[in-house]
């Protein structure tokens, strides 16, 4: 009976929840301010020029803010669904303060030009170091959050989160190995090509296991809670799940395509990309098809819209990654903006909407209100975000073939017809169009700052959300 | 034994635990029982969204 006493951790989940919003707001400024360097070149103040704040923007953007994103709804769903308090309150606090202290660090070091050269890795060595603890705490908790469920099964939530913290804390430890020369200097333990092939065996698992399993996480479990619905099927979600644990590992040569990495590396790679369509679209379909016999929950609910609109720009992003990863494609691809805009299709149109669709529904939840302060500024939010996801990625991938077909393009002689600077002076309208489209995405953030910010005016710190033994199964 | 053989091996290896999976998800009959109960976790704890929500059982606002 005692067992009915305890309650649910909801501390850590409402600080990395605000922080979520916060390091959103930070992390798509900072990509604003980039994308206007690259419209107005004078923008490029002293040390705080573009190659400075580039790795600052996407260090913000996927470990601040999705990161956030995926420790407040983890915490959440794993307690929620293992019906049990977190395991360690204390160990839970660390990873909030060390994650908050690698982000701060991160801001600090990044513009002042200290890093390790490698992309989405760039943090230097104590900074790691401080990363790997972190991360090792994180899996702790998680794991013994698991092991002290009070159900039988290991709901496919659980599964998507456990595999994303595993797979990170892999990929981290292995691509950041390095020999320091001083404490805010060191060199990558791996030469040449091989250096190249860890990067981007880490860079597209980064993709993979923390911009993907992590947030199909949240999909299998706040697409289902908010449309009230069990997941199409479960089945498929299993299979889903160790469909792309077996690919994914195997695409990052895609990355290298047409460089000194050995060219069965590449095919492989290539191969391996276009079969992650078959598991991405098959938990796209899952997803999406969970609302089946509700579609008209879809037309009211914003919060839905956010959750659905994210699933269809992952099945896009999805689709179009194999596509590009196929070397012929990849030859007019590689290099250009299309490369940005299908990131940011996935970053913007599945990452950001589908952590924001599910920050709309925690949110109240962790402040004792029945719904946000106002849903009709929820309704506005996802327009602004969609219209400026669509200008982004269409404006980036109209400039990237453009780039692709005058750097390719060449004269009956055989020189080059364009200059490198002829294509950038072309891509000049384009990239004002992607501005644009940041500054709507962003001020999408501000909204949902304002919304928040009132909903927690007044709210209560829940605290008492009592641990209950499940009805129907006991373990 | 050449370094390859075991490379084979592990591609083999990881291919047959994959459909072996699959067999498993969709083939067991016994287990769509499982998969029904595990589907149902996230509903099984709805005392606590009223709590969340500061809503009585009955869906009304509690009087706090």
């Amino acid at each position: 009976m005692s067992e009915t006493q305890s309650t649910y951790n909801y501390k850590v989940v409402r600080q990395f929840a605000v922080m979520t919003v916060i390091w959103g707001i930070v992390g798509m400024l900072v990509g604003v301010i980039i994308a206007a360097q690259l419209v107005w070149p004078d923008l490029n103040l002293g040390f705080l020029h573009f190659g400075r704040l580039r790795p600052l923007h996407t260090n913000a953007v996927i470990f601040a803010f999705g990161g956030s994103a995926l420790f407040a709804t983890s915490y959440y769903v794993v307690q929620r669904t293992c019906h049990t308090r977190i395991f360690s309150d204390g160990l839970a606090a660390f990873t909030f303060w060390g994650w908050q202290a690698v982000i701060v660090l991160a801001a600090i070091t990044l513009p002042l030009g200290m890093t390790q050269g490698k992309e989405y890795a760039e943090l230097e060595w104590p900074i790691d170091i401080l990363i790997a603890v972190v991360w090792v705490s994180y899996a702790v908790v998680f794991f013994g959050t698991i092991a002290k469920r009070k159900v039988t099964h290991i709901y496919v939530a659980n599964w998507f989160y456990g595999g994303f913290i595993l797979a990170v804390a892999l990929l981290h430890i292995v691509n950041s190995a390095a020999i320091p020369v001083s404490l805010t200097k060191s060199y990558s333990a791996y030469a040449g090509v091989q250096d190249a092939m860890v990067q981007w065996w880490y860079g597209h698992n980064a993709v993979g296991f923390f911009l993907t399993a992590g947030f199909l996480g949240m999909m299998y479990y706040f697409v289902p809670k908010q449309a009230g619905r069990p997941v199409y099927s479960y089945r498929l979600s299993v299979v889903h799940f160790w469909a792309l644990i077996f690919t994914y590992m195997w695409a990052g040569p895609h990355h290298l395509h047409y460089t000194a990495l050995p060219d069965w590396t590449q095919s492989v790679g290539m191969v391996f990309s276009l079969i992650l369509l078959a598991p991405s679209w098959g938990g796209m379909i899952n997803g999406v098809m969970t609302l089946s016999g509700a579609w008209h929950k879809l037309r009211d609910d914003p919060i839905l819209k956010f959750l659905i609109t994210s699933l269809s720009f992952y099945g896009m992003s999805t689709f179009e990654g194999p596509m590009m990863a196929i070397k012929t494609v990849n030859a007019l691809s590689h290099y250009t903006d299309w490369t940005v805009g299908h990131v940011h299709s996935g970053a913007l149109g599945w990452v950001a909407m589908i952590s924001i669709g599910s920050m709309y529904y925690l949110l109240p939840r962790l402040y004792g209100k029945p719904e946000m302060f106002s849903v009709k500024l929820i309704t506005v939010h996802f327009w602004v975000a969609t219209i400026g996801v669509v200008l982004y990625i269409a404006s980036m991938w109209i400039a990237g073939v453009m780039q692709g077909l005058m750097w390719r393009a060449v004269n009956a002689d055989g020189t080059l017809t364009y200059s490198f600077v002829e294509s950038v002076k072309a891509s000049y309208p384009f990239w004002a169009i992607r501005f644009v489209g940041g500054v709507l995405f962003l001020s999408g953030m501000l909204i949902m700052a304002y919304n928040m910010v009132k909903t927690m005016a007044g709210g209560r710190t829940v605290d008492d959300a009592l641990v209950l033994q499940p009805a129907a199964q006991h373990a | 034994m050449d370094i390859n053989d075991l490379r084979v091996v592990v591609t083999v290896v990881s291919l047959l635990t994959f459909l072996g999976i699959v067999w498993w998800a969709y083939g067991v009959k016994s287990n769509k029982k499982r998969f029904e109960e595990a589907a149902m976790l996230p509903f099984l704890d709805e005392e606590a969204d009223w709590a969340e929500l500061g809503l009585d059982r009955n869906g009304k606002r509690k009087a706090s």
